[in-house]
């Protein structure tokens, strides 16, 4: 592998981030999955960097994923996002962050076929006009919420307390990141680091002390894949997809995996558990499968943030043994316990991967 | 004969020209921007289809290129040229040439093959072109991996930034199809053992022996083709390639690990003759070739009226063709200085 050569590359794909005053969009499903990762986003932004983020709370889906199902038509997702312009606008702010990958990539595909295509642009606000009364401004920046955390990754590490190393051994860890389609594979220019070699999550990583690994399915699908999941038939096809991700990288032995997108790290994490299940394989050393993190989460940890309050304990793949390489200090017998110090109650344990607490 | 040409180019078809023009007794100032004649020549060990040494042809070429009406200049960029009293002055750094005509052979570059983002060209240590397989050749043939390690199979992507428009290049480059069938039976005369694929979208086999060729790689050197395009390659643990592609003949997509892989790198306009026709007002056509004046009946002239062009400044050609290029060129030459310098 030549560094300088993807070096190259990832300086043909920069792309210019907001420096502050926020208007976010939350995604449909991440608070369910992932329920610490926004609250963290905020925090972090917020609270340590000081930045101004608002939200709006009549804010809606962008349709996404039935847009991208063929459920919704392009015309009705236009004007679903155009009204969330319209809250932007009318709050004052002109700088979007979307919690979302596919939030991100639907917004970024119909502001350049709005570009393309103006006569698509006059329509749709003919559309909102006449549905909601409301006008709007286009979004003088979009980025996604990752492209924030990028943005400030080196404040982050100022701040923060734990690095991405083996506090046991001093070695640094070794990460798998993978990067959500609508990021940039649509739109390369609109992502960091382009399609090919994206280097929003890398840049993280590596300011935080990890190590990247580049495996050879790095760039295949996750097993989401929208029609490969939510059509029941294909669903064989979205495991597959994923299993062929995990044993092109057990060879490298990661430590954890980051993403950018609430798809793939449902599907990353939710499938080691099918697939030990079904075959009792785990792509791990004693069985711990391998965790996946939001980038969020991975913030909040080199923050110095409890991992329950992460909402780290909702996850499939159990994250302790992370934890313990990392040298966090928590409490497992605060797990399962809401933040008002009652049991939320915790799972069956399954019969292959290890399961802590 | 008291007329005065001044090429800017000396690969094959400025060399050739200025030979020929030299035989028809006109005075030829050559100017080259490298070390020596012969352009991307000298860059290639054997030639397609007889797999002759390129060193022949260049012998040829330098051959024809003496006298006392000759003047070569070599790692000379051209800086200016302007028309003056119905000729043509033209500047390299502090020093001035008067010249009637004016000929572009200022040829190709070949592909940037890190465009094609995907095929990991200058990431992947196990990624090389087509023009640094040839210069292994060229420098006895002995073919390793980067760690040192003789390759047990070998891939070869045609058409990389040739018919391709993610990269904005619709046309073929012409040469590639051969380039690939000739190196890879190269590559079975080194290595025998070795397993080597071509991965092709249709293979444009038209020269005379082209077909042969292509025959002969698959009955005695056991060349395996597979029509379908690569859509990317990544690198395994060992540094080996993995390579995805679709075999459109057996409808089935297609997962291998390659030791080594061959990107064949296709013509785009060089950077000199992107320079030289800005200089000149040249017209361009939509590829950024020089545009001829008509593309059937002269496409020697350009719209100024005493530049001419020849060979791979105008389109891809072969060697061949770029011989016989410029050699029409300089017909179209002499029927200018003998019958259309102003002042006549």
């Amino acid at each position: 592998m030549i560094i300088e050569g993807k070096k190259t590359v990832w300086s043909q794909y920069q792309k210019n981030i907001a420096d502050d005053h926020y208007f976010y969009i939350r995604s449909c499903i991440r608070q369910n999955l992932w329920p610490g990762s926004e609250t963290a986003f905020l925090r972090i932004i917020r609270d340590e960097l000081r930045k101004d983020v608002i939200e709006d709370a009549n804010h809606t889906t962008c349709t996404g994923i039935g847009y991208h199902t063929d459920v919704v038509p392009i015309e009705t997702t236009m004007t679903v996002v155009a009204r969330l312009f319209a809250l932007m606008t009318e709050r004052g702010y002109e700088n979007m962050i979307t919690s979302c990958i596919t939030s991100f990539g639907v917004i970024t595909e119909i502001l350049e076929t709005w570009h393309e295509f103006p006569e698509t642009e006059a329509r749709t606000r003919e559309f909102l006009k006449k549905a909601t009364g409301r006008k709007f401004k286009v979004p003088h920046n979009l980025a996604h919420a990752s492209d924030i955390i990028y943005k400030f990754r080196k404040e982050i590490k100022e701040k923060g307390t734990r690095s991405l190393v083996n506090a046991n051994t001093g070695e640094k860890l070794r990460v798998v990141e993978h990067i959500g389609c609508h990021y940039s594979k649509m739109f390369p220019h609109k992502g960091i680091g382009g399609a090919e070699f994206p280097y929003v999550l890398i840049g993280m990583i590596e300011d935080w002390g990890g190590e990247v690994i580049d495996y050879p399915e790095r760039r295949h699908c996750c097993g989401f894949g929208f029609r490969q999941y939510l059509v029941k038939a294909n669903r064989g096809f979205s495991i597959a997809c994923t299993k062929k991700k995990f044993e092109s990288m057990e060879q490298f032995k990661p430590d954890f995996i980051i993403t950018n997108c609430p798809g793939c790290n449902y599907f990353l994490d939710r499938w080691q558990y099918v697939i030990s299940e079904m075959e009792g394989k785990t792509y791990s050393e004693n069985n711990d499968g391998i965790p996946i993190l939001t980038y969020e989460e991975v913030a909040g940890l080199v923050m110095g943030y409890d991992p329950w309050d992460l909402g780290m304990q909702m996850h499939q793949v159990g994250v302790e043994p992370l934890l313990d390489k990392m040298g966090v200090d928590y409490d497992p017998k605060k797990k399962y316990l809401d933040k008002n110090g009652n049991s939320m109650g915790s799972p069956e344990k399954p019969n292959v991967l290890n399961f802590c607490c | 004969m008291n007329k005065y040409v001044f090429i800017v180019g000396g690969g094959v078809a400025g060399a050739e020209a200025a030979s020929q023009l030299l035989k028809l007794g006109f005075n030829v100032t050559l100017a080259e921007k490298e070390s020596q004649v012969g352009g991307k020549l000298n860059q290639w060990d054997r030639l397609f289809p007889s797999k002759r040494k390129s060193t022949e042809v260049a012998r040829f070429l330098a051959e024809g290129l003496s006298g006392n009406n000759f003047r070569l200049l070599l790692n000379t960029d051209i800086l200016n040229i302007e028309r003056t009293n119905g000729g043509f002055s033209i500047s390299s750094g502090t020093a001035k040439f008067q010249a009637d005509a004016v000929l572009i052979a200022t040829g190709y570059d070949v592909f940037d093959a890190r465009i094609k983002e995907e095929y990991g060209y200058g990431i992947y240590e196990n990624v090389i072109t087509s023009v640094e397989l040839e210069a292994r050749f060229k420098e006895g043939g002995k073919i390793f991996t980067p760690k040192g390690q003789e390759p047990k199979r070998i891939g070869f992507v045609h058409c990389v930034g040739s018919r391709d428009e993610k990269v904005g290049n619709h046309y073929c480059s012409q040469v590639c199809c051969v380039t690939a069938v000739k190196q890879a039976m190269e590559v079975k005369e080194v290595l025998p053992r070795s397993e080597v694929f071509c991965f092709y979208m249709d293979l444009r086999m038209f020269g005379l022996q082209f077909e042969d060729l292509y025959r002969e790689a698959q009955e005695k050197w056991g060349v395996n083709f597979i029509r379908g395009r690569v859509s990317e390659a990544a690198e395994n643990i060992d540094g080996s390639i993995l390579i995805k592609v679709e075999d459109t003949l057996a409808g089935r997509p297609l997962k291998m690990k390659v030791d080594l892989l061959v990107l064949m790198v296709g013509f785009v306009p060089s950077a000199g003759t992107q320079n030289i026709g800005k200089i000149l007002n040249l017209e361009f056509t939509p590829e950024k070739f020089l545009k001829p004046s008509d593309e059937h009946i002269d496409t020697y002239s350009t719209n100024q009226k005493g530049v001419f062009i020849a060979g791979t400044c105008k389109a891809p050609k072969t060697i061949t063709d770029t011989f016989a290029d410029a050699r029409a060129a300089v017909l179209k030459i002499k029927q200018y200085l003998e019958e259309d310098v102003p002042g006549k």
